[in-house]
């Protein structure tokens, strides 16, 4: 009994100090806290149609900005907003959102498109999506992304308005093609991770 | 900490008082200095963020944010509630989860004068020091500007709803009983007003309302500038494409009288009666910015350094949000959230004796023309030379009106609501 004692208090004084990421001014924190505005405080959003952008590994989030910039992918605000940025002011914005942590909060999904999702995961994604969707070395974390995000993001691909990388369109578009309810039942999965 | 304990406090500072000269001095004090301390005077889009960016940025300082309602109502989605596609609870946020995560002592109180020299705030409840003071008090209207307005019974008669909240559901119950056939009247004042597109956005949904109820009836808008001020362009196409025929749009026409038992308002040149009529006043700093005697030559708005805006004619009294004039930054609500965190690091950069960071600002601004269909308009904003200024080549307006606009100006408001309430 002695040591879950113990644990009990620790957790008690965890609680009451709040773990808030305190961060001391700098020029990367002034170019990203104007972000959080849309995308949520370091980057966790609470809107469905804005992702969340913390924790994104640092090579996706460069080439993202990037495209934004030159226009390859297609967007409403960040096209235009991205213009605005130097190279060296995206890499210091990248770096901050990439350190802070991906909060997920729980999302409506639907069990059995879930159940479906997973095996499809399974069969096709998880070579390049690891973790469930966790975890990739070139393109952003879907376990938990908000899912209006993800079906925006697929409804531009699949009508062609942004370039699907090529290992995607083999497994999306290829053999086998996946149909609109099979999508959807990927993004349910993804959005249904803690 | 509640109300209770504030007024116990100030009882006990009180008994200390009549023993001592000393403490005589600072009787009433009612949250005595632990450290060093910013006090926050507002809890609007402005004075939320300042809050808790001040918090995340070093919490060794304290913040104390005084604000006098419980409830805060955003204006920012409130037309969508007078145009009846959303309910104005939605639109309110309250400020006990923000002030317990980051240890932001609120006051609720109203602020009744402030001592620049002795560096203290008064409000009901006694007075409170500080080493920095941030006002974020949004704006007041300059009802002087028209003739026959009386501040009270006015608003009661023709509802402003410039300032969201009960005006806001007068405004909707008007249009609500108003019988088909009849005539809406809207007046724009000179800009700078608080946002831009506020107007024009109401306008389109005075008409959405109006298409889908009371057919036959018409707007008139009566604007006091050349033409419309923020996204005249996509307005006009979205007016053609909706509301065609249903809208008269009189530039340069300035309301100079009104009369709200006649139910009349006058440009100099023609008087113009409504069944429903909202003025939307002229505008000038928040009742705050005037106390603490930061307001500028043009006796409207709040000059301040753009780096840090700490203002030009007080020294440590900073102003942010509607009150401040930012340079190219419109009166929005992005932007007050945007200032907020400039002056939040920099007022941190200051109170550590460092020097203050090159500003990065956002504005994105998004306008409803239906209940679904939308607009936007953003921009980036950088300091050069003193001024701040739109980064060029970057930024604009959305290139169509389209509901994909509708659904991320949605999640927008959810993210700028849940920034400033957790």
């Amino acid at each position: 009994m002695k040591p879950m004692g113990i644990a009990v208090i620790i957790g008690g004084c965890f609680m009451i100090q709040a773990p808030v990421w305190a961060e001391s001014p700098s020029q990367a924190a002034m170019l990203s806290n104007t972000c959080a505005g849309c995308h949520g405080t370091n980057g966790s959003s609470a809107g469905p149609s804005m992702p969340t952008i913390a924790g994104m590994p640092e090579t996706y989030l460069l080439e993202t900005m990037k495209k934004f910039k030159s226009g390859e992918r297609p967007s409403s605000i960040m096209g235009r907003l991205a213009k605005a940025y130097s190279d060296e002011e995206i890499k210091m914005m990248v770096d901050f959102f990439a350190k802070h942590p991906f909060g997920r909060e729980k999302q409506e999904v639907d069990a059995a498109k879930v159940a479906i999702g997973k095996q499809i995961h399974n069969q096709r994604c998880k070579k390049c999506h690891m973790d469930e969707g966790r975890d990739s070395e070139d393109s952003g974390i879907l376990a938990g992304q908000w899912k209006q995000y993800l079906q925006i993001s697929m409804s531009d691909f699949r009508s062609g308005k942004r370039k699907m990388p090529e290992k995607m369109a083999e497994k999306v578009d290829g053999e086998g093609k996946l149909t609109p309810e099979e999508v959807e039942a990927v993004i349910h999965f993804y959005s249904s991770q803690q | 900490m509640n109300r209770r304990n504030f007024i116990q406090m100030a009882g006990i500072a009180a008994g200390f008082s009549a023993t001592s000269f000393s403490v005589l001095a600072r009787a009433g004090e009612i949250l005595p200095k632990k450290g060093r301390r910013v006090v926050v005077v507002g809890g609007g889009y402005g004075g939320t963020i300042v809050s808790k960016y001040i918090r995340m940025s070093d919490p060794s300082i304290e913040v104390v944010m005084i604000e006098r309602n419980k409830t805060f109502v955003s204006c920012p989605f409130s037309n969508l509630v007078i145009g009846g596609s959303r309910d104005l609870k939605d639109n309110m946020i309250t400020y006990d989860k923000l002030a317990e995560k980051h240890g932001i002592q609120v006051v609720y109180d109203e602020v009744t004068g402030i001592d620049v020299a002795a560096k203290q705030v008064k409000v009901g409840a006694g007075t409170i020091s500080y080493d920095r003071l941030v006002l974020s008090p949004g704006i007041d209207f300059r009802f002087d500007e028209l003739e026959g307005y009386d501040p009270v019974e006015t608003p009661k008669y023709m509802p402003h709803a410039w300032k969201a909240g009960e005006q806001t559901l007068r405004l909707r119950k008007q249009l609500v009983d108003m019988a088909d056939g009849g005539t809406v009247v809207l007046s724009v004042p000179v800009t700078p007003f608080r946002c831009p597109p506020g107007p024009y956005e109401r306008i389109s949904q005075i008409a959405w309302h109006l298409k889908n109820h009371k057919p036959k009836s018409k707007i008139i808008v009566l604007d006091a500038n050349p033409d419309i001020v923020s996204k005249g362009p996509l307005f006009k196409k979205a007016w053609e494409k909706h509301y065609k025929g249903m809208i008269e749009f009189h530039a340069s026409n300035k309301v100079t009288k009104v009369d709200h038992k006649a139910m009349s308002v006058d440009t100099g040149v023609e008087e113009v009666k409504g069944a429903v009529i909202n003025v939307v006043p002229p505008q000038k700093a928040g009742a705050v910015a005037y106390m603490a005697g930061v307001v500028g030559e043009d006796k409207k708005w709040c000059p301040v350094n753009q780096t840090t805006f700490e203002s030009s004619i007080v020294p440590n009294v900073h102003v942010i949000g509607d009150a401040c004039s930012a340079g190219a930054m419109p009166k929005s609500g992005y932007s007050a959230n945007s200032q907020a965190k400039v002056c939040a690091l920099n007022v941190v950069q200051l109170m550590n004796g460092k020097d203050p960071i090159p500003p990065s600002h956002v504005n994105v601004c998004y306008s409803y023309v239906t209940d679904k269909e939308a607009i936007s308009v953003s921009a980036v904003y950088k300091v050069a030379e003193g001024k701040t200024i739109a980064v060029p080549n970057s930024g604009g307006v959305s290139p169509d009106l389209s509901e994909l606009e509708g659904v991320y100006a949605h999640s927008w408001i959810k993210n700028i609501l849940h920034e400033m309430s957790s």
